[in-house]
Parts: C-alpha cells; sequence; structure tokens
C-alpha cells in the first residue's frame, strides 16, 4: 500500500467513523439509529483493516474481521431484537434539540483536539494525527447517553464510547494485547445482553422504556 | 505456585458450576462457605510466600504480591460473612414469595461468579486484565441488583449498569492511552500493561499522554468505587441488592475497584510526581465525604443510609491516598478491612430487620433492641465501627489517617474532612438512635403485617456471621500484629518499592 493511499483510507474511515456518530444525533428513528452504528462498526473493522494492511501484519487483519462481525453485524442484530421486544418506535423529544445538538458535537470535536494534543505530540504518524477524530466519537457518545430518554438509545450511546475507544487504541498502537481486547469484547457483548434483558422487565415494570419513568429512587 | 494463585479465583466458579448444575439445594446453599474459606486460607498462604518476592503464574498472567494477597484476605473475609448469612436470608426471600427456585439458582451462580471476579481483579498480572475483570463484576451483579424485579429492583439495576459501564468506559481509554505511553517508554510489548515493567518503566513515560490517563483512570475506577462525582448508582444499587450482596458490594467491591487506582498511582507518582494524584485524590476525596455527609443528614432509609456511608468511607479511603505518607496508607490499607467487615455486618443486619419490618423506611422501624436484641446489637455495633468507635479497627485507621495528614501539612483538607465526619456522625446517630431505642408502638411499614409482635431471631449461622465479623474488626483495632508483616509489605508496594 503506498503512502497517499494508506493516508486517503485512513482518513475515509475516520471520516466514516465520526460522520456515523454526527447521525446518531441527527436520528430520531431508533431503527435509523441501529443502522447507523452498524455502519460504523463496519468503519471501524475497514479502518482496522488498512492499519493491518499498511503495517504487512496478517494478526491485525483478522482481528479486524473480528472488530467487524462484532460491531457490524451481532450487536446491532442484539439491539434490533431488543427494539422488536420493546416496541421501539421513535426517540421521545430529547432533553436538547437536534440543531443543539449538532453545535454541541462541533464544540467536543473541538474539545477532543484539545486533549489529544499530547498524544499527536508524542508520536506525529498519519494514524496518531487520527485520534482526535476517535476521541470524538467517544465524547459523542457520552452525549448520547446523557441526552437521550429511550432505554435503547442510552445503549447505543455507549457502544458509540466503546467504538471510539477500540478506534483510538488501533489508532496509537495498533491494540491493546489480544487478551485485553477479547475481554473487552465479551464484556461488552455482555454488558448489552445484561442491557437488553433489562430492557424487557422495564416494558414490563413500567409499560414502556422512557427513561423519564426511573426516578422512583431519589433522595 | 501458579496451583495456589489459581485457587482463590477458581473455587468460586466451581461453586458457581454446582449451582449451575444443582441449583439452590438445601446442602448447596452452603457451598459458598468452604469456597469463601478456601479463597481466604489461600490469601493468607499467600501472604506468607509473597512477603520476600512477588510471584507469578500461568505464564505471568496472574501475579500476586503483599497487596494482591491483602485484598484477597478481605475479599474472602467478607465472603465468608456473606456466604454463612446467604442461606437464611435467601430462604425467608422465598418463603415471603420474592424470589422462586430458579432466582435462587441464579443467584448462586452470579454470587459466586461475581467473587471469583474479584479474585480474578486483585491477582491480574495486567492492568487490562484488571479492568476486563472490574467491569465483570458490573455484569455479573446487574441481576443480583435487580433481583427483586419490582420497579424499583430493575430502575437500580439500570442506572447501575448504565452509569458504571459508562465511568469504566472511561478508565478503559485511560488504559489504551497509558498503553501507548508505555510502547513509546520501550516496555516491551508483550508485558506493555503488566505492573511490574510499569512500574520500573514509569519516569521514562510520557508526562503529557500519562497526566491524562491517570485522570481518566482515577475518575474511572472511582466510579467503580463509588467515588464523588459519579457516585449517583451506589445509594440505589446497593439499597436494592439483596443483604449478603449489598455486603459483597460494598463490603469489597468497592475496594477492588479502589484497589486499582492505589496500583495506578505508584506509576503516576513515579512518572509524575506526588502532586498530580495528591491534588486530584483530594477534590474526589472532599466532594465525596461533602456528598456523603449532606445526603446522610436526612436520609429516610436506611439501607440507603449505609450505602452513603459507604461513599463516605471511600472518601476517607482516597484522602489517606492523597496524604501518601507510609503511615497514610497503613491506615488505608486497615480500613479497606475494617470498613469491609463493619459495613457487611451492618448490611447483613439490616436485611434482617428489612426482611422483618418489611419496609426500607427508618420511620417504620422502632424499638429493634426490644425486638431483636441479637439483630439491632450487631447493627448498633457495626454502625458505631463505621463511626469510627474504638475498639474497633476504624477508630485505629481513622486516626493514623488524620496524623498522617497533619504530619503531612493537609491540615486543612483533614480539618475539613473532620468537620463532614461530625456531619455524618450527626446524622447517622439521630436516624439510628430512633430505630434501635424508641417505643416499639411506632407506626407500622406498609408490609408489616406481623409488626410488632414477631421478635427477629437470625439463623444460627447468621447470627455467627454477624458476631465473627464484629469480633474480627473489634480484634484489628486492639491489635493488629497478625498483619503486621503483611501491612508492612503491602505498604512498600504502594510506595513503589519492590
Amino acid at each position: 500500500m503506498t503512502g497517499t493511499f494508506y493516508v486517503q483510507s485512513l482518513d475515509l474511515a475516520c471520516g466514516a467513523l465520526v460522520l456515523a456518530a454526527v447521525l446518531v444525533l441527527w436520528r430520531r428513528d431508533l431503527r435509523a439509529i441501529v443502522r447507523l452504528f452498524a455502519a460504523q462498526g463496519v468503519a471501524l473493522a475497514a479502518l482496522v483493516a488498512v492499519l493491518g494492511v499498511h503495517a504487512h501484519d496478517a494478526g491485525l487483519v483478522a482481528v479486524a474481521a473480528g472488530v467487524g462481525v462484532l460491531r457490524g453485524l451481532l450487536l446491532p442484530l442484539l439491539l434490533r431484537r431488543a427494539m422488536r421486544a420493546g416496541g421501539a418506535g421513535r426517540e421521545t423529544e430529547p432533553l436538547v434539540n437536534v440543531a443543539a445538538s449538532l453545535v454541541v458535537a462541533a464544540l467536543l470535536a473541538l474539545l477532543a483536539y484539545a486533549v489529544t494534543r499530547p498524544v499527536v505530540a508524542l508520536e506525529p504518524s498519519p494514524a496518531t494525527h487520527a485520534a482526535p477524530v476517535a476521541v470524538t466519537v467517544v465524547l459523542i457518545g457520552f452525549f448520547v447517553l446523557v441526552t437521550r430518554r429511550r432505554a435503547l438509545a442510552q445503549v447505543v450511546g455507549f457502544l458509540l464510547v466503546d467504538n471510539g475507544i477500540t478506534a483510538l487504541a488501533f489508532l496509537t498502537t495498533s491494540g491493546v494485547p489480544l487478551a485485553v481486547e477479547l475481554g473487552v469484547s465479551l464484556d461488552v457483548l455482555l454488558a448489552v445482553l445484561v442491557l437488553r434483558v433489562l430492557t424487557t422487565r422495564m416494558h414490563t415494570a413500567f409499560g414502556g422504556t422512557d427513561l423519564d419513568d426511573l426516578r422512583e429512587l431519589r433522595d | 505456585m501458579t496451583v495456589l494463585l489459581l485457587v482463590p479465583p477458581v473455587l468460586p466458579l466451581l461453586a458457581a458450576g454446582l449451582h449451575a448444575v444443582f441449583g439452590w439445594r438445601r446442602g448447596l446453599a452452603w457451598l459458598g462457605v468452604p469456597a469463601a474459606a478456601g479463597l481466604l486460607g489461600a490469601g493468607i498462604a499467600l501472604a506468607v510466600l509473597v512477603s520476600s518476592r512477588p510471584r507469578t503464574g500461568l505464564g505471568g498472567f496472574l501475579r500476586a504480591d503483599a497487596l494482591s494477597a491483602y485484598m484477597l484476605i478481605v475479599i474472602g473475609a467478607v465472603a465468608l460473612l456473606a456466604s454463612l448469612a446467604a442461606p437464611s436470608y435467601l430462604a425467608a426471600e422465598k418463603a415471603a414469595g420474592h424470589a422462586t427456585d430458579a432466582d435462587l439458582r441464579r443467584y448462586g451462580v452470579l454470587s459466586q461468579a461475581f467473587v471469583a471476579a474479584m479474585a480474578l481483579a486483585v491477582l491480574a498480572a495486567s492492568l487490562g486484565v484488571l479492568w476486563v475483570a472490574v467491569e465483570a463484576t458490573t455484569i455479573l451483579t446487574a441481576f443480583l441488583v435487580g433481583f427483586r424485579r419490582t420497579r424499583n429492583a430493575t430502575e437500580a439495576a439500570w442506572k447501575y449498569v448504565v452509569i458504571c459501564s459508562a465511568g469504566i468506559a472511561l478508565a478503559f481509554l485511560g488504559v489504551v492511552l497509558l498503553h501507548f505511553a508505555a510502547r513509546h517508554a520501550h516496555v516491551p510489548a508483550s508485558g506493555a500493561l503488566d505492573w511490574a515493567p510499569l512500574v520500573q518503566h514509569a519516569r521514562a513515560l510520557d508526562a503529557g499522554v500519562t497526566r491524562i490517563a491517570v485522570a481518566l483512570l482515577v475518575l474511572g475506577f472511582g466510579t467503580k468505587a463509588g467515588l464523588a462525582p459519579m457516585h449517583a448508582w451506589l445509594p440505589d444499587a446497593h439499597s436494592q441488592a439483596p443483604a449478603p450482596v449489598s455486603a459483597l458490594m460494598s463490603g469489597v467491591l468497592l475496594s477492588v475497584a479502589f484497589y486499582a487506582v492505589l496500583r495506578v498511582r505508584v506509576i503516576a507518582d513515579a512518572a509524575l510526581g506526588a502532586g498530580f494524584t495528591r491534588t486530584l485524590l483530594l477534590i474526589v476525596a472532599l466532594a465525596s465525604l461533602a456528598v456523603a455527609a449532606s445526603l446522610l443528614l436526612a436520609q429516610r432509609d436506611y439501607k440507603r443510609l449505609l450505602a452513603y456511608s459507604s461513599i463516605e468511607h471511600m472518601g476517607l479511603l482516597a484522602l489517606g491516598t492523597a496524604i501518601g505518607t507510609p503511615l497514610a496508607l497503613t491506615a488505608v490499607l486497615l480500613h479497606v478491612l475494617g470498613h469491609g467487615l463493619a459495613k457487611s455486618v451492618a448490611f447483613l443486619a439490616s436485611g434482617f430487620v428489612h426482611q422483618a419490618v418489611g419496609s426500607s423506611r427508618i420511620e417504620d422501624v422502632r424499638g429493634l433492641l426490644a425486638r431483636g436484641p441479637l439483630v439491632a446489637g450487631c447493627l448498633a455495633a457495626g454502625l458505631l465501627a463505621l463511626l469510627g468507635f474504638p475498639p474497633f479497627s476504624l477508630f485505629a485507621s481513622e486516626l493514623g489517617i488524620v496524623r498522617a495528614g497533619f504530619d503531612a501539612g493537609l491540615g486543612w483538607a483533614v480539618g475539613i474532612a473532620l468537620a463532614l465526619l461530625a456531619v455524618v456522625l450527626a446524622g447517622i446517630g439521630a436516624r439510628t438512635s430512633l430505630m434501635l431505642l424508641g417505643t416499639p408502638s411506632g407506626r407500622p411499614g406498609p408490609g408489616a403485617a406481623t409488626f410488632p409482635a414477631a421478635p427477629i431471631r437470625p439463623a444460627v449461622p447468621a447470627a455467627l456471621a454477624l458476631l465473627l465479623g464484629l469480633a474480627a474488626c473489634a480484634a484489628l483495632g486492639v491489635t493488629a500484629w497478625p498483619l503486621h508483616s503483611l501491612l508492612h509489605h503491602a505498604t512498600a508496594v504502594l510506595e513503589g518499592r519492590p
């Protein structure tokens, strides 16, 4: 892979990654949000594959396939199932409207560039130059987590955070050690399964999955 | 060596497997007791073995030094108390129609796997594996928090999983950044997240990246340790879980998460100097104490009261760690064990009160001492221990933290902490004295059909657990000499001395 082509495909994958996150802020239809999340999973897998091909690392390309299967297929499948069980539909009015969310996303991107300066300074390579993009995805994920009111949208927020962190791990050091990566993937998968069961229980206990109903426990 | 290192996580896993196959039958309900006793025994054996040098096992995957051995003893001790009390507690839950046989089976599997995950967390040689184990505890305890499947329990479980997973995700971001810094400091790729090489190469870590990583790690593991500002899940989760699980979560899980902060601090102080983590931990400590004090004052629910007391004690641990002198660090370690014992006794006793009264509101409980002298006496003694009264070991450890604080020139922070502790004392004292003394003719709670007639008499093993916990906590307060050498070596680990 030549130098320019490598940088271009890297940037393309990172662009797709952050675009999917921003579009999650824009859309309210839960089905569309899950599709966007699946697309982001594919972009992440492509990113890892590009890094693997560039480094002539067959192991990394295999990891990319694993990432694609987990984040592009398996997790979206689980979310779709949960949606069917929870009688999905549209996000009720979010706490922050779409226009304001997009402005916040821009501010979060600036913040991401500011905090990752030491990372880029330590090793100014094309991959680490993309680190702020990964951190932007993390921050947008947190924003979705705190402003969305539907249980499923919160889960997607959590998964966006996780996608962003995974992207950062591969951009900076071609990934954490494999044993850790496997453990993390398993934890994420199980966390989503647990949240799926809890969504169903919430549906039976509260008659809906609107998180505004969760206000019995307070001081 | 590998065998001894494998015992603590594998014994509870075996118990979990047996529960999965055979359910929660009469005899099997006690399975947790030998598993916890074995864990405790392995912890003590490791404590003796690793005093000279740390041991590794399973190809470097597991590693035990004095600090790991000490944490294993804490986990074993609290798990022993919880598993002694669990059978009668769950039998009462089932009799009251709150749980089916399937629920009990799930309880057995999840609670044992939870203990195994904690044991793995403190034995992990690498920060990454520690992270995986800590996140696993969140997943395993989610359904234990939501055990009763009521609206409240489901709400608590949801908040617990979402907030803790998000918080611990921050910690993972820190792990990724620390890994990046470590690879640049020429730490070999195979062990770039292992404690020993990280501490060895700490001085070569890039300061800018390490600073972000450490802040994220402290905030992330702090979430799981119930430290402010991400503590909101704790009172809900700890008050909704069944009492033995509350005891484990409050007594050890918080400390296991704090153990990660302690380990990270060693690396951070070598890489960045002591100032950075000290400032960070001081802010977190005082914020946690302030949150706990303000919410304890008007608390109406006795289980939530105990949960806020956990936030207070985690704040004290953070304060002691911020001070960071050998005296303070030894006191922090002793405080971990003392708090684990006293808090599990208090949670177990309050669980039996809750089952008898049918309400966790403070105003529904009056004149406990007359109704169940043993349970009420143990609850009172546990609360006194948590408030730092002698002869319990929390008195000694709090005194140690305060003295070390004044010696280190952090008198102002210790002064604020002491003022907040006085507020906590007033709050808990005023709320609970009515519960314990009062006249038994108080307004009965909604589910209190039998109140005030039936006396509260826990089964013999449960009573034994309460008394054993209090006796151990008091004995450690009088003399900590059996632990003296272990505490000495563990403090050395915390100071970054090999």
